[in-house]
Parts: C-alpha cells; sequence; structure tokens
C-alpha cells in the first residue's frame, strides 16, 4: 500500500496547520487513546496519565514530531523512522494491535480539529498514511 | 452487553440528540466505502461508485446509510438489550447478506470519526469512549448470531 500523489499533497497542507497545534493534537490523540482503550495503559505504568499531566503533554509531543518526520520524508517513511522502529521492536515491544487503536484516535482528533478539511479523501489518505507509519514501526518486530 | 456508566449514558443520549441522522448515516457509509473500497463489494447494485465524489453523492448510499443509522438509534434506546434489538439483523447480514463482521467495526470507526467532525470539541475523549463501547456492543450484537 502506498500513497497517490494526490493523497502526499493532501497530507502535506494539512500537516501545515496540524503543525501549529502540534503538541496539543499529539496530547489529545493520547488522551482518547488511554480514554477509549484503557487496555493501553498498561504501557505507561510509569506515568502519571491524568488528563493535563507534564507526562502526557510530553509523550504527546514527542508522537507527533516523530509523526512530523515521516510527513517530512512522506517518500521514505521507513528512513526516516528506523531508530523509533528498532526502538519498538527491541525496546517497547508494543504489541502490533495498539496501532491502529492510537492511529484511530489520531484520526479522531484531526477530525474534530478541522473538519472542513477533513474530506473522505482526507480521511483516507490520513488512514493510509497512518496504517504505513504503523507497518514500518512493526516490522522489525520478528 | 453493554455496560456504559450513568454519566456516559447521558452523554451518548445528549450527542445523539443533535445528530441529523439521515446526513450522519450517508456520511458514514459513505466514507466507509470511500476509505474502505473494498467493502463495496456489498454494493454492487448501488450504481457509480467510481469516485469519492461518486459515492459521497450517491443517492442509494444515501438511503442506505439513512436506514442503517436510523437502525443504529434503535439500539441506543435498548443498550440493555442489544443482542435482542439486533438478533434479526444479525441472522440478515449472516445468512443473506454475508457479511464479515469485521465490517461492522469498520463502520463503528467511521460513525466515530464522523461524529467527531459534526461535533469538535463537544466530542470530548470521554464522549468518544461512550460512543466506542457503544459501537462496538453494536458490532457484536449483529455478529452474535452468526454460524
Amino acid at each position: 500500500m502506498s500513497l497517490t500523489k494526490a493523497e502526499r499533497t493532501i497530507i502535506l497542507s494539512m500537516w501545515d496547520k496540524i503543525s501549529t497545534q502540534a503538541d496539543a493534537i499529539g496530547t489529545e490523540a493520547l488522551e482518547r487513546l488511554f480514554t477509549s482503550y484503557p487496555q493501553t495503559k498498561t504501557y505507561f505504568p510509569h506515568f502519571d496519565l491524568r488528563p493535563g499531566s507534564v507526562h502526557l503533554r510530553v509523550h504527546g509531543a514527542k508522537v507527533v514530531a516523530a509523526l512530523g518526520d515521516a510527513v517530512k520524508s512522506i517518500d521514505n517513511v521507513a528512513g526516516a523512522l528506523t531508530k523509533l522502529s528498532e526502538l519498538h521492536a527491541y525496546i517497547l515491544r508494543v504489541d502490533p494491535v495498539n496501532f491502529k487503536l492510537l492511529s484511530h484516535c489520531l484520526l479522531v482528533t484531526v477530525a474534530s480539529h478541522f473538519p472542513a478539511d477533513f474530506t473522505a479523501d482526507a480521511h483516507t489518505a490520513w488512514d493510509k498514511f497512518l496504517s504505513i507509519v504503523s507497518c514500518v514501526l512493526t516490522e522489525k518486530y520478528r | 452487553m453493554v455496560h456504559l456508566t450513568a454519566e456516559e449514558k447521558s452523554a451518548v443520549t445528549a450527542l445523539w440528540s443533535k445528530v441529523k441522522v439521515d446526513e450522519v448515516g450517508g456520511e458514514a457509509l459513505g466514507r466507509l466505502l470511500v476509505v474502505y473500497p473494498w467493502t463495496q463489494r456489498f454494493f454492487d447494485s448501488f450504481g457509480d461508485l467510481s469516485s469519492p465524489n461518486a459515492i459521497m453523492s450517491n443517492p442509494k448510499v444515501k438511503a442506505h446509510g439513512k436506514k442503517v443509522l436510523n437502525s443504529f438509534s434503535d439500539g441506543l434506546k435498548n443498550l440493555d438489550n442489544l443482542k435482542g434489538t439486533f438478533a434479526k439483523l444479525s441472522e440478515l447480514h449472516c445468512d443473506q447478506l454475508h457479511v464479515d463482521p469485521e465490517n461492522f467495526k469498520l463502520l463503528g470507526n467511521v460513525l466515530v470519526c464522523v461524529l467527531a467532525r459534526h461535533f469538535g470539541k463537544e466530542f470530548t475523549p470521554q464522549v468518544q469512549g461512550a460512543f466506542q463501547k457503544v459501537v462496538t456492543g453494536v458490532a457484536n450484537a449483529l455478529a452474535h448470531k452468526y454460524h
């Protein structure tokens, strides 16, 4: 699965807007993840996961920054995320099912912040892009 | 069985009362067919599904989306007995329509995205959490009679 030219354009132009609220979006996506899918909290026993916590804000910012790296190298996401891929495979070992859950929460967050931009085409582009990122992050698992 | 707290139940009911079921149904079904094109396999008789624009403006998609969401609305009135409420529909989807239950999960999540788009900030993480429980409950109820 790869992005069409049109989908790449959509991602790049929406990213311009998203990056102005990057930290808030990352934090909100994580809040949504932990609220809708409480089992995902098992990966963060060392975090204060209450809404507004510093841990959430810092980690949300990290997640979105990584997505930004992927967007900037949209033609070579695997190259951009090599280190993160290794981290998830050898250290974090987050079960692959959770990437779908976080991807869904990122979509919901983007949809709620950018209703006019989140057309059916944009929905498709983002769903595909996040699938590609998820694949890259689980690629070295075994 | 869906286990919603009293707060979650009232959050769901409050939000749903503002939902334009006709529009949201058509948009959710349309987006399912656009974002997950393999789901078009069930809709050969729907005419032009050749592009996202064609799909989103297709009158059969809109009509069917309305039907689906009205049915979902029924579920919301019977959260304590989703399996009973959707028993006949479950048999229909298995025996006549031959729909893989995975599709119910896909549609449920698309519906959540559409609600987020329509309600913005009001669709808080807590409201989303309540709706995720509902869409999972409905998807399970629709799959319950499969054999």
